[in-house]
């Protein structure tokens, strides 16, 4: 048994998913990566720069329809944090040819769902419908790349549902308030320090203008990634592309995304975040860690692997073993890495120590186990049950076609290309133990590292019995 | 607009028929199953519902079906946790295992080529678990952890205030995870007798979808399950699910108020069931075209979400909604649907959004059988339900057979505001206490 108290709360880099309360997680095992090289994907672009990826499944008659625009909260303007999520609110509000909310409406008539969501480096739309409705979603979605037509007063209400959401997303939630604090100190330069969904008093000073701007550059065929999965002919996919988004206008002398980038880090940083609905204290520490690059992802693979070794299972992994199975120190340990992210990502390790002990000792705790590894090494039959896992993924992950969708998306749009995608499993199966310590000590340097604790304020209440 | 509207006059036309074809499989031994077979990926998904559950036990080890249910994979047979865990990843065999009041849930994912290694792992975590002490203590921890966090968390408050309201005297009127003093009272006997009373062979239903034949199926069913013991606890009565009009604020320091209202509900074989199912989704149901969303969130920016559900349990059913409001506007919000409830109750709904409701519903319906892991849920959902194994062929029939008047008659009888209680976690502004 695994207990999840804080699961949700771990990836600074999780994606804001807009319309509904629905969340989506990325897992601190995410080993099942996008995964597949059997013949079922196939790719095109369209002459205004719009690229495509059609993943074939025809056990059902459905589809999942999904635009990924290469924007995110990192590339917003200074002072105007929150306006890609913000946008992606406002994209429901209607266009010169569809009225406010039509367009889920539209979705809803054809017994579809839809939704959206932003990260720090995407925007996504997705439809999933019955197979034979693409057309249509193509055409609705097309028309709001570029014609959006908003007022003030949709803006004025949309903006008081954003400030709801993050009331109830971040501020009733002391962890997420906590990765809020712990991200803004992790990166000393980068946009990554702001969180997705803004700061209150600056989403609170958003403007339609504002939403505009950001739009008309950024909303754009050469800005765009279209994936369409599930029961569907690629050549039809692509003529109905042709139809509906090829006559759409570029954005031009839309440049490669530079964010401002880290300096050299000096020094550990430490933060302590105290709130009084903390039930369970616990250590988090992050390092600066490399992300999947294009053509360059085994420092990437290696972290993969090493945060599974590290802190994978409960039962298997190390500190699953020395701290909660054998010393019974710790509660729940983790440690997760995802290297989908355009810049530099993080590595995290994370124990929440049992009642009584404290969150010195915790990471007292996590230090020796990490040194352990380090001096140790890795349990040759602990790799081959990771990789049998990972090869076995590649197989368990077709079972999703929104996964399977969502897998692409968040690859292209963090600068990895198809190819990339096809390669990565064959990567984390090629990584040795040797791979992993050396990755293991470059990754933990305590310079490049922020340690937070999450506590309840002092004088603590007495514990929970 | 008016190219849009030519589309759509285009494109109203039937879905393609839902080609799932379902196979009563039964075992030699007698164990029967429900089974799609999709042999395109080769691995399998199979269910295990067994009902009952945590309502059978007794009140003073309130929380021991949970324990025990977390301990099936900390250990079985001649392996302790830390090899059962190893002897699972070896297989890539992914396992689940959840309790709740109606029932205990158990899954499994399993490579074709692993099948009876992974079949015969399963087979030890339900017949043979060992309660290790060590294990034992670890999960034991594990589960006051999660009270200690419940306690803290405004949705769990909400939820279990609500229910003690509803369900006075009845399991479902308390925490199926248990108290901190029930939790720690339980030892290994307990846990011993409530695997016996739980996991039993003639009360489980079983859903199984993927890279496997009927033939396969069967043996492998009496080799999973043949020795389970026959069901030996009473069935635990039903409850009403009744609860009085008003308001309970609980104190919480947050900057806003959960908010979850409930009253009595529709059970699934009551001939209202269908137009209670579409007047949820007028009102509340799924999607951002309810009443609700539309007035509070919408049009006024009170909330990020707001929903309604039939809460249909085995033993008991009501109509549940939630929402969050900063403290400052939760006093309005609330006024709405205590509102939105009344009219759609006095006045019930249009044609026009009983067509928009059955579109939707009998659209989004074949949408579901997307996924071996998700048609093997589906199929045990539909066999706890007492379903036909012929119910999807039927089952927009019965969404389009409907009538207004139905769902306007249903309405009246069902939503009765003063009976609507909101339980209140937060510091809400202007909000007394009480009854209406």
């Amino acid at each position: 048994m695994r207990i999840v108290l804080i699961a949700a709360a771990l990836l600074a880099a999780g994606p804001v998913l807009s319309q509904t309360a629905a969340t989506q997680v990325e897992t601190a095992a995410a080993l099942a990566a996008p995964a597949t090289r059997d013949d079922a994907v196939t790719t095109f672009t369209l002459p205004n720069g719009l690229d495509a990826i059609v993943i074939e499944d025809h056990r059902a008659p459905v589809v999942v329809h999904m635009v990924w625009y290469d924007v995110g909260s990192a590339d917003e303007p200074a002072g105007k944090s929150g306006i890609a999520h913000f946008l992606e609110h406002l994209m429901f509000k209607g266009t010169d040819d569809m009225a406010p909310g039509e367009f889920s409406e539209v979705v809803a008539a054809q017994g579809g769902t839809d939704n959206a969501f932003t990260s720090d480096d995407y925007t996504g739309y997705f439809q999933r419908v019955a197979s034979d409705r693409l057309g249509l979603m193509m055409e609705m979605e097309a028309d709001r790349m570029r014609d959006l037509v908003l007022d003030d007063e949709d803006m004025l209400t949309e903006r008081d549902v954003v400030l709801e959401e993050r009331a109830q997303r971040t501020d009733s939630n002391p962890g997420a308030l906590f990765n809020e604090m712990r991200s803004a100190v992790q990166y000393l330069n980068h946009p990554y320090r702001i969180p997705i969904i803004g700061w209150k008093h600056e989403v609170e000073k958003l403007t339609l203008q504002d939403a505009l701007d950001f739009y008309r550059t950024y909303y754009a065929p050469n800005n765009a990634t279209l994936i369409v999965a599930g029961d569907v002919d690629p050549a039809e996919v692509r003529k109905l592309a042709e139809e509906h988004y090829g006559p759409l206008e570029p954005t031009p002398g839309l440049a490669e995304r530079v964010r401002p980038s880290e300096p050299p880090q000096l020094a550990p940083r430490r933060i302590a975040f105290a709130d009084e609905r903390v039930s369970n204290p616990y250590v988090l520490r992050t390092y600066l860690a490399p992300e999947r690059d294009a053509g360059n992802q085994t420092e990437a693979a290696a972290l993969t692997i090493l945060a599974e070794i590290l802190g994978g299972s409960s039962q298997t992994s190390l500190m699953g073993r020395v701290l909660e199975q054998d010393e019974k120190s710790a509660i729940y340990t983790s440690a997760f890495y995802s290297g989908l992210q355009y810049d530099d990502t993080t590595f995290g390790v994370i124990v929440m120590p049992r009642p009584g002990r404290t969150l010195e000792e915790a990471e007292a705790d996590m230090d020796r186990v990490i040194s352990t590894l380090l001096e140790d090494g890795i349990d040759a039959d602990q790799i081959d049950r990771i990789k049998t896992q990972v090869r076995a993924a590649q197989i368990y992950d077709r079972d999703s076609l929104q996964g399977r969708a969502q897998d692409y998306g968040a690859a292209i749009t963090s600068g990895l290309t198809v190819q990339d995608v096809a390669e990565w499993p064959g990567l984390l199966e090629a990584v040795t133990e040797q791979d992993v310590l050396d990755a293991a000590a470059r990754v933990f340097d305590p310079n490049r590292s922020v340690t937070g604790y999450l506590t309840r304020p002092d004088p603590a209440p007495e514990a929970e019995e | 607009m008016i190219r849009l509207l030519c589309t759509l006059v285009a494109l109203v036309l039937p879905l393609k028929a839902l080609a799932i074809e379902i196979q009563e499989v039964t075992s030699p031994g007698g164990i029967k199953a429900w089974l799609v077979e999709e042999h395109s990926i080769p691995f399998t998904a199979i269910d295990l519902s067994f009902t009952g559950g945590a309502n059978q036990e007794a009140s003073d080890r309130r929380g021991v079906t949970n324990l025990m249910t977390g301990l099936l994979e900390e250990g079985a047979a001649d392996r302790d946790a830390r090899a059962f865990a190893e002897a699972a990843e070896s297989l890539a065999a992914r396992m689940s295992f959840d309790a709740s009041n109606d029932t205990v849930s158990v899954g499994m994912t399993f490579l074709t080529e692993n099948r009876d290694e992974s079949v015969a792992l399963l087979r030890d975590a339900l017949f043979e678990p060992r309660f290790d002490a060590p294990a034992v203590e670890r999960v034991r921890e594990q589960v006051l952890a999660g009270l200690a966090s419940d306690a803290r968390d405004p949705d769990e408050i909400a939820a279990r205030r609500l229910a003690a309201l509803s369900f006075p005297g009845h399991p479902y009127g308390t925490s199926m995870s248990g108290t901190p003093e029930t939790v720690a009272a339980i030892n290994i006997e307990d846990l011993r007798a409530a695997h016996a009373r739980a996991l039993t062979r003639d009360r489980v239903n079983v859903g199984v979808t993927g890279d496997i034949t009927a033939e396969e199926l069967g043996p492998l069913l009496d080799e999973l399950l043949g020795d389970l013991p026959l069901a030996s606890a009473p069935e635990v009565p039903e409850a009403d699910g009744a609860v009085d009009g008003g308001i309970t604020v609980v104190d919480f320091p947050s900057p806003q108020s959960v908010v979850m209202f409930g009253q009595k509900g529709v059970p699934f074989d009551d001939p209202d069931y269908f137009p209670a199912f579409i007047l949820n989704h007028i009102l509340g149901g799924s999607g951002f075209d309810s009443r609700l969303m539309g007035e509070v969130r919408e049009k006024r920016g009170l909330t990020y979400g707001i929903g309604t559900y039939l809460a249909s349990r085995d033993l008991a059913d009501q109509i549940i909604g939630q929402f969050s409001s900063s403290n400052d506007k939760t006093a309005a919000a609330i006024d709405i649907v205590r509102d939105e409830w009344a009219r759609i109750a006095a006045e019930g709904v249009t044609q026009e959004e009983l067509d928009a409701a059955k579109t939707y519903l009998t659209g989004a319906y074949p949408l579901r059988f997307d996924g071996n892991s998700r048609i093997a849920s589906i199929l045990v959902g539909m066999q706890d339900m007492d379903l036909p194994i012929d119910y999807i062929d039927g089952r927009n029939d019965k969404v389009n057979a409907v009538t207004l008047d139905d769902v306007n008659r249903v309405a009246a009888k069902l939503l009765t505001p003063d009976r609507l209680h909101f339980v209140v976690v937060g510091q809400p502004e202007g909000i007394e206490p009480g009854s209406f």
